[in-house]
């Protein structure tokens, strides 16, 4: 059946089998291909996608049909006129990635997270990508990671006024 | 206390040793990546392999009917059509075996692959995998080793001896062994399991097969650890002359040993592509990736110590049972039955030492591939480690002071162990020592002390584990015949950038920086300004690939070996331009200088552009070198590992409350990469002591099929990691650099282990199997109180 989205800004039909994942559908009918596939199960959070702007969602765990007429934002929506969002950064900077599999998944989590909590202590990042696999890092550097772009996203301290 | 190694940008002639951010990481995180499923190729098909739902059953009939009737499936195929083309076998890694690709005559384990269907999409194809219809006639399976050991079930009617022994290999002085255990004051013996597990890369296997009938090539995209022995295999198996040939490993989601093997959906998908003249592709899912793909560790040791009255060990015998599985496909060099395994003297002065392994087929998938640890190591740390715990405890010592007391001694490297090895270096107890300081120890124990008055469970368990890394020397090791040395060529750019290219392939262990560092540092170049290439066998020199940490301690030498060739060539060229006698010319701070007269030197990039503007009048034009690095020795990284736990006897939960793990890789490249792979390993090391199993049920059923079950641990449960390390350089290795990726999870399990068995000691439990989940020790602690 025909379906339309938006995806990172960009407004695509397609037609899609009822069956087809949203995983697949961003992977092979937009080529989309920062968007992985690492389990059968809803398990791992390698597919992690933005809906609507601010709901991290399994998108092996959706249909590409249930995303008619939405919005998705991936990995590749990220960057925005040029420049690494604070997410890609604090990864870069804190060597948050090892194989670079998990990533995507893992960043997407986190901007679903900072929206809904710009100052997560430790703890709330870590139950907060609770649900995302990582086979290399240990996460102790992903958490730094968050932690550098939840910092770098704080709005500017007003300048004080002088007495 | 937290340690934290910030990013620093690494100086553009002095690399080494400055923790640089990674050169790859840009394309990481803008998803921009290019793993196997990313590739596709025009008029591309699909394939879906058929499973077994029985460990052990003769296949009485497959009719493939239904599955070729669905409209897009091209073909299906099974053993007997491999067999027609000489396929239906494959020879395993160490040549002493041969698996089926797809299953003739009878299936051996749960999952087997039994048909290969290709159709024209990756659903269709899993449609009409259902639809092949298999009759079988279940057989009684064998599940364990020890049962396979009596023969009643001959599991491998296709080889000639009618048993299910693998083989016997053994190590060292049975008879002395034994008569100084005899003779010992004081003795433990205990029997140490080191359950199944299975690497689980979170990026599945995978192959892309293109035959290009107008050129006669074979491309294979491929999740390869090895990409030229995988060239040389596919020659060998196919007989396809090896310049036909061509594998690219892409960017590869995590290996950690799983991808080193040949699996039947690589052959299934190559056969189909020559067959068809269209590409195949064929992506692992998760299920198959843990049902079938190789499997790590399942070895059964009987740990005996003794020692007298005082601690001094005296000798130390291990008897193991292995579980191979059905074929014995483990990876191990060829003359190494049971991999490194003689590194099971660890870091101690055994004055004798026996180790004897006898191998069983059972109903079980194949492997025993080095999950990130080099062969067969991460067990023997295990055995030695738990045993000195179990004789400190014996000997109602301290267990730090116990391995103070027997550790190799600084002065006595290198070492010849009674195993049989040479250990290059180390000071164990400097390391040990800091560690004790660095977590307090004293404190620790008179916390635990006052606890234990309380009745609360606190435990405090130490590793001081030596890895055997490096493989190999090339009078040792090979893999079917192939010598394990590796390799490095350096093209030095007439501006004076560079390409290294190397017989490795990353994993996500950073070689695109690592690798540049070496050869910036050896070399006065920015690092910044040499790209490194791995994993394309049209380009990249022959090497053996990445597993086993032997990485570094190989490739990592011929990178250094092949930039001072070039550093030869450019001293030449350098006395040419500065009108000096060669020997007068020599380099210093990164830059060729006349011996006393600073202000006439030159740098690389000035050399490079000479290399190929003004060639010195006797050489050659360029400036590029090939090394292939053959290690005269392994290396021998080791560290001390310390946990602290709190043990709930009421819900058997623990709690990691604290863990230090001071590593000795030697001299370290990239400060901010080796802590990377050290929290890494240590999170596998986690999940190996409390969670990680593959568990088959008596009747043959793997009851661990997926993430659901096969647990991984997840931000929430992984513990902090606390690192530091201190610095022995390997005398052998050009650079003195060690190998570290693997060390965190060979160490870390006995630390974490003997630190829940130190919480429970006042219940007297003394040994319970990995992993050591809530039940089992809520098991253990109930039993302890209501005996």
């Amino acid at each position: 059946m025909k379906i339309s989205m938006t995806v990172n800004g960009k407004r695509y039909e397609r037609d899609a089998e009822p069956r087809t994942l949203l995983a697949y559908f961003l992977r092979e009918a937009l080529g989309l291909t920062g968007t992985h596939v690492g389990c059968d199960t809803s398990s791992c959070g390698v597919c992690v996608v933005l809906l609507d702007g601010e709901k991290a969602v399994k998108s092996c765990t959706m249909l590409a049909v249930m995303a008619d007429g939405h919005e998705i934002t991936t990995i590749e929506g990220l960057v925005q006129g040029g420049v690494l969002h604070p997410l890609q950064q604090g990864f870069w900077d804190q060597h948050g990635l090892q194989c670079g599999y998990c990533t995507p998944g893992m960043m997407m989590t986190s901007v679903a997270l900072l929206k809904h909590n710009p100052n997560p202590s430790e703890a709330e990042i870590r139950e907060g990508l609770s649900g995302n696999l990582c086979r290399c890092t240990g996460y102790q550097n992903i958490v730094k990671a968050v932690q550098q772009a939840a910092g770098a996203m704080q709005p500017q301290p007003a300048e004080p006024v002088a007495s | 206390m937290s340690t934290t190694i910030e990013p620093t940008p690494a100086p553009k002639t002095h690399s080494m040793g400055h923790s640089m951010k990674r050169k790859e990481d840009p394309r990481f995180i803008r998803g921009h990546g290019r793993y196997l499923d990313d590739f596709t190729l025009p008029g591309m098909l699909w394939m879906s392999l058929v499973h077994s739902p029985y460990p052990h059953a003769k296949i009485v009939k497959i009719d493939k009917t239904a599955a070729l009737a669905v409209p897009g499936v091209v073909a299906v195929l099974t053993g007997e059509d491999l067999a027609a083309h000489n396929l239906a076998w494959i020879p395993t890694f160490h040549g002493y075996d041969k698996q089926m690709v797809l299953a003739v005559g009878k299936v051996l384990y749960q999952y087997q692959e039994v048909a290969g269907v290709i159709a024209s999409s990756r659903e269709i194809a899993q449609d009409a995998a259902e639809l092949v219809d298999v009759e079988y006639e279940p057989l009684d399976p064998v599940t364990n080793p020890y049962q396979s050991r009596d023969d009643k079930i001959i599991l491998r009617d296709d080889r000639e001896n009618k048993t299910n022994h693998i083989y016997h290999w053994e190590v060292g002085k049975r008879d002395e062994t034994d008569a100084a255990l005899a003779a010992s004051d004081v003795s433990i013996k205990e029997r140490i399991v080191f359950q199944r597990c299975h690497p689980a890369p979170l990026e599945p296997c995978g192959i892309l097969a293109d035959m290009n009938p107008a050129t006669g090539r074979l491309t294979l995209y491929l999740t390869s650890q090895a990409p030229h022995a995988h060239r040389t295999v596919v020659s060998l198996v196919t007989g396809i002359p090896e310049d036909k040939i061509h594998v690219i490993s892409p960017d590869l989601g995590g290996g950690f040993g799983n991808k080193v093997p040949v699996y039947p959906g690589y052959v299934v998908s190559a056969a189909a592509s020559v067959v068809l003249g269209v590409p195949v592709k064929w992506i692992e899912t998760r299920t198959e990736n843990l049902t079938t793909t190789g499997f790590a560790r399942d070895y059964h040791m009987d740990v005996e110590i003794g020692a007298s009255k005082d601690g001094t060990v005296t000798a130390l015998k291990v008897a193991t049972v292995a579980d191979h599985g059905a074929f014995d496909a483990a990876a191990d060099p060829t003359k190494y039955p049971a991999g490194l395994f003689g590194i099971v003297t660890g870091s101690y002065d055994f004055p004798t030492a026996f180790t004897e392994l006898d191998a069983y087929f059972t109903n079980k998938a194949p492997g025993g591939v080095a999950y990130r640890c080099s062969f067969r190591v991460t067990e023997a740390s295990f055995a030695i480690e738990r045993g000195m715990e179990l004789l400190a405890r014996k000997l109602n010592m301290d267990p730090s002071e116990l391995r103070l007391k027997n550790f190799v001694r600084k002065d006595q490297f290198p070492y010849p162990s009674p195993l049989g090895f040479v250990y290059d270096s180390g000071d164990y107890h400097m390391t040990l020592r800091k560690a004790l300081d660095m977590i307090g120890y004293e404190d620790l124990r008179k916390e635990q002390a006052e606890k234990r008055e309380r009745g609360e469970l606190m435990g405090i368990g130490i590793s001081t584990f030596t890895e055997a890394v490096g493989a190999g020397p090339s009078k040792h090791f090979d893999i079917m015949g192939i010598k394990m040395f590796d390799s490095a060529e350096i093209r030095v750019h007439p501006t004076g950038s560079a390409i290294l290219r190397a017989g490795t392939k990353s994993q996500g262990q950073g070689h695109e920086t690592t690798w540049a560092q070496i050869a910036a540092e050896e070399l006065g170049l920015d690092p910044q300004n040499i790209m490194v290439e791995e994993g394309d066998t049209d380009t990249a020199p022959y090497g053996l690939g990445t597993y086993a940490s032997r990485s570094t301690p190989v490739a990592g030498a011929a990178i250094a070996m092949a930039s001072r060739k070039i550093r030869e060539k450019a001293r030449k060229i350098a006395a040419h331009l500065l009108e000096a006698p060669i020997d007068d010319v020599e380099w210093t701070n990164y830059k060729f200088q006349v011996k006393g007269q600073p202000d006439h030197t030159l740098t690389m990039q000035e050399i490079a552009f000479a290399a190929y503007t003004n060639p010195a009048p006797d050489s050659e034009p360029g400036l590029e070198a090939t090394y292939y690095y053959d290690p005269p020795n392994l290396t021998f990284p080791y560290g001390a590992y310390i946990a602290v736990v709190d043990v709930d006897r009421e819900t058997g939960a623990v709690k990691v409350r604290r863990f230090l793990a001071i590593d000795d890789c030697g001299t370290v490249i990239n400060p901010m990469v080796v802590e990377g792979q050290i929290h890494g390993g240590l999170t596998e090391g986690f999940a190996i002591a409390f969670m990680q199993e593959i568990v088959y049920d008596e009747q043959g059923n793997n009851l661990n099929t997926n993430f659901t079950d096969y647990m991984v641990p997840t931000s929430l449960e992984t513990p902090h990691w606390e690192t530091s390390s201190t610095c022995t350089p390997s005398p052998h290795h050009p650079i003195g650099a060690k190998g570290v990726g693997e060390s965190p999870n060979v160490g870390s399990p006995a630390a974490f282990v003997n630190a829940v068995m130190d919480a429970l000691a006042p219940l007297g439990v003394t040994h319970i199997d990995m992993p050591l989940t809530r039940e089992k020790v809520w098991r253990a602690c109930r039993q302890a109180t209501t005996a």
